[in-house]
């Protein structure tokens, strides 16, 4: 396209692929082989017996090169189906973090009252550290890692985001 | 039909069972056992080339210029890996492949064994799709499976990655009946809501023009009929790609001519100034468009592709329509037809008109000499003497290939085959072998230039061995032509490196083969030398040395629009035709 002045949005797309050897690797090239963004990536299988996997990627870009994305990705021959949740309805997104503060004395207590706050559950203690599990919204758990980031903070694990639509429907 | 049998087996059954008459390959040790069980039968020729490169574009020859999907089998490493110009090749001018690869058996996957390679990893990006066959009892369906992926939807190149030992191993065959694709099934039928749309702004169109591409061919030979059919209905203008010459005669009085960087005045003019664009299976490549936002600009644009991706990438278009181009046409004329539609006459009568003033112009005049044979005249001499003859032709990438396809005119699809999306040099020689082997009672020459055709020259030794009398028709200039055009608008004149230095005795080169080799170098001699060559029932190296310094023109610089062409009456300031951003695109 030409340059495109429109401005850049953030899209989770859902997809729905064969479980075979490749088929990430697949999805990812085509991202970076075309230079488009992936702001997150999760993937599982749905089931055993389906031999399906589900993606949830969460992309950046303007209008075109986001319909040009799921374009892109629905022509690959292990995907079944490419849902853009962004466009379908507000979509419940999750992610999970673990968190590693560390600290003594004051800054301790302090933690543990924003993790209460958040509630966030502690999974891990030491006499000088705590790794706290939350899960939310990525705002969430941003919001979250920044508060802690004064009082001593190790170290974040996320899980990327995992997404579904709202209501009765299936993708 | 459920039978026991080995891997290797398999695959030659596989092969077989869908029709597969012509291979294209060269063992190694990864692919031995499959060579023994090719031994076994001779239903399924293979064609032995000498580099890999060479056997990929012979297939694609082969199915360019048959329809058919082209075959190819290699080893493991070095053979996939010099396999991947081929599989690229024929990715982005969507050519049906199936290449068969050996691989190392599969306790030593991963372990840099002799001759491994990642083939599957390297190949992802460069084919439609991509098997690494770990289990026998897998390996009957993904044959027939590739088969289907490759001429399904979008044509395009398949792997199909085998160990050895699941090449040994024995296991269950399944013939191709059933096997259908669980989830890769394309859309051929066009939105009829959106074909009615469509007749209605043709019907309206003041300015029309129908720009046709590769999708055309590919869509088969119906699809150029209905094209053909629809054209006369409407009396609109037709132009094409490089990739769709030959679906629309070049004879008829509504071809404009090619369009794009090196096509035609009147094609570029009327692209830039129609009002309503029918694209029929095209892509808005960047050597179509121009500059992109000065490309069009008054036109509604319809765009007929079978592969949603295709649509927006480049060019915002008012109505896509996903289908098959055959389907779609059809779906058009009966609803044409149907609303009993009439075209606005006085108003297209106009447009002819104001396209014949650009015809006018004759943008791809030249001047002839008596001492010295212009480039364009070589090809046109061709074109005179082979026209009423039962001919394909092959190009290599430069200069040469834009004079061909300026210069020779095609009535028939399927009879034009050049590397348009990657610009492979070398691709010539070895698909002019293909398309031989699908024709052999063809005349089939390859219009080559003296540096392309030294990169995949060795697939003479081929055409040699299999008695397949290709003419390869150079253009001597003694330059990368293209490349030297380049350096006179980009560089000031600054040759670097696109000198052909060096450049063996074309002649003995074509004898020490044992093929026939012919120079000319007078214009009078011209037309006597090509008969020679066409006459010659054996290979033959045709050393034309033609004009050094000859220009391939008309031309859009890059970075203009359409409608700012350089023309043959006008060459002077190549140098002062291309802007500073222009100068950053290719």
């Amino acid at each position: 396209m030409p340059p495109v002045n429109e401005p850049v949005e953030r899209h989770t797309l859902s997809l729905l692929v064969d479980n075979e050897p490749g088929v990430l690797a697949r999805i990812v090239g085509l991202f970076s082989g075309r230079g488009y963004n992936i702001d997150s990536l999760t993937v599982s299988e749905v089931s055993h017996d389906s031999k399906l996997s589900r993606i949830t990627v969460v992309t950046t870009g303007a209008p075109p090169i986001i319909e040009q994305i799921k374009s892109q990705l629905d022509r690959l021959v292990p995907v079944h189906r490419v849902v853009d949740l962004t466009v379908v309805g507000k979509a419940v997104e999750r992610e999970l973090a673990l968190i590693k503060v560390r600290g003594k004395g004051e800054i301790r207590q302090e933690a543990l009252l924003i993790a209460d706050s958040f509630r966030a559950r502690t999974v891990d203690t030491t006499l000088e550290s705590f790794v706290f599990e939350i899960t939310g919204k990525p705002e969430k758990i941003d919001q979250f890692v920044s508060l802690l980031e004064p009082l001593g903070l190790v170290e974040v694990s996320r899980t990327g985001v995992a997404a579904i639509g709202r209501g009765p429907e299936g993708m | 039909m459920m039978r026991e049998m080995t891997g290797a087996e398999m695959v030659m059954q596989a092969l077989i069972d869908q029709g597969v008459e012509h291979m294209f390959g060269y063992p190694g040790g990864a692919v031995l056992p499959i060579y023994d069980a090719m031994f076994h039968q001779n239903q399924v020729r293979h064609i032995l080339v000498r580099h890999e490169q060479g056997a990929v574009h012979m297939a694609e020859g082969y199915a360019r210029s048959s329809g058919k999907v082209g075959v190819v089998l290699v080893t493991s490493g070095p053979g996939a890996t010099n396999a991947v110009t081929g599989l690229t090749d024929a990715l982005l001018d969507s050519i049906p492949l199936v290449c068969i690869t050996g691989q190392v058996p599969t306790h030593l996957i991963g372990s840099d064994a002799f001759q491994e390679c990642d083939t599957v990893g390297i190949t992802r990006p460069c084919t439609k799709h991509n098997y690494l066959v770990r289990d026998v009892n897998d390996l009957a369906r993904v044959m027939h499976e590739a088969f289907y992926v490759a001429q399904n939807g979008r044509p395009g190149p398949v792997v199909v990655d085998i160990p050895k030992d699941v090449q040994f191993a024995r296991g269950i065959y399944v013939g191709p009946e059933n096997i259908e694709h669980k989830t890769y099934k394309p859309r051929l039928k066009g939105d009829p809501e959106k074909i009615k749309t469509a007749v209605e702004m043709l019907a309206k169109a003041k300015r029309p023009i129908f720009y046709t591409g590769g999708g055309v061919i590919n869509s088969g030979p119906e699809a150029s009929r209905l094209l053909r059919e629809f054209a006369r209905l409407t009396g609109y203008p037709v132009t094409s790609t490089l990739m769709g010459l030959g679906a629309y005669p070049a004879a008829d009085k509504q071809w404009l001519g090619m369009l794009g960087m090196h096509g035609t005045y009147e094609a570029n003019m009327a692209m830039h100034d129609c009002d309503v664009m029918v694209c029929v299976g095209a892509r808005f490549d960047d050597r179509i468009t121009g500059r992109l936002d000065a490309f069009s600009p008054g036109s509604k644009k319809i765009h007929i592709d079978i592969d949603p991706s295709s649509i927006n990438k480049n060019v915002k278009v008012d109505l896509p329509i996903i289908g098959d181009v055959k389907h779609v046409l059809e779906d058009m004329l009966t609803v044409w037809r149907g609303m009993k539609v009439e075209p606005d006459r006085q108003a297209i009568a106009g447009w002819w008109g104001q396209i014949d003033k650009w015809r006018a112009r004759k943008s791809l005049a030249f001047q002839p000499s008596s001492s010295i044979i212009k480039p364009q005249q070589a090809v046109k001499a061709l074109y005179d003497q082979v026209k009423d003859k039962d001919v394909y032709i092959t190009t290599e990438v430069g200069q040469h290939q834009m004079w061909a396809a300026q210069h020779f005119h095609f009535e028939e699809p399927n009879r034009w085959m050049t590397s348009g999306g990657l610009g492979t040099m070398g691709y010539g020689l070895p698909a002019a072998i293909g398309a031989q082997v699908a024709h052999p009672d063809s005349l089939v020459i390859d219009i080559a230039g003296e540096a392309s055709i030294q990169m995949c020259l060795q697939e003479l030794s081929t055409a040699l061995q299999f008695n397949l009398p290709v003419k390869v028709f150079v253009l001597n200039n003694e330059y990368m032509g293209m490349v030297r055009q380049w350096q006179d608008l980009l560089h000031g004149g600054r040759y670097s490196h696109s000198y052909s230095e060096s450049l063996p005795d074309f002649v003995k080169l074509a004898e020490a083969y044992g093929a026939v080799g012919i120079r000319c170098s007078k214009p009078g001699d011209l037309d006597g030398a090509i008969h020679e060559m066409i006459n010659v029932n054996r290979p033959v190296l045709f050393d034309c040395l033609v004009d050094k310094m000859e220009n391939c023109l008309p031309m859009i610089p890059s970075g203009k629009p359409h409608n700012e062409m350089i023309l043959p009456d006008h060459p002077e300031g190549l140098d002062e035709a291309i802007s500073e951003e222009g100068k950053m695109l290719v």
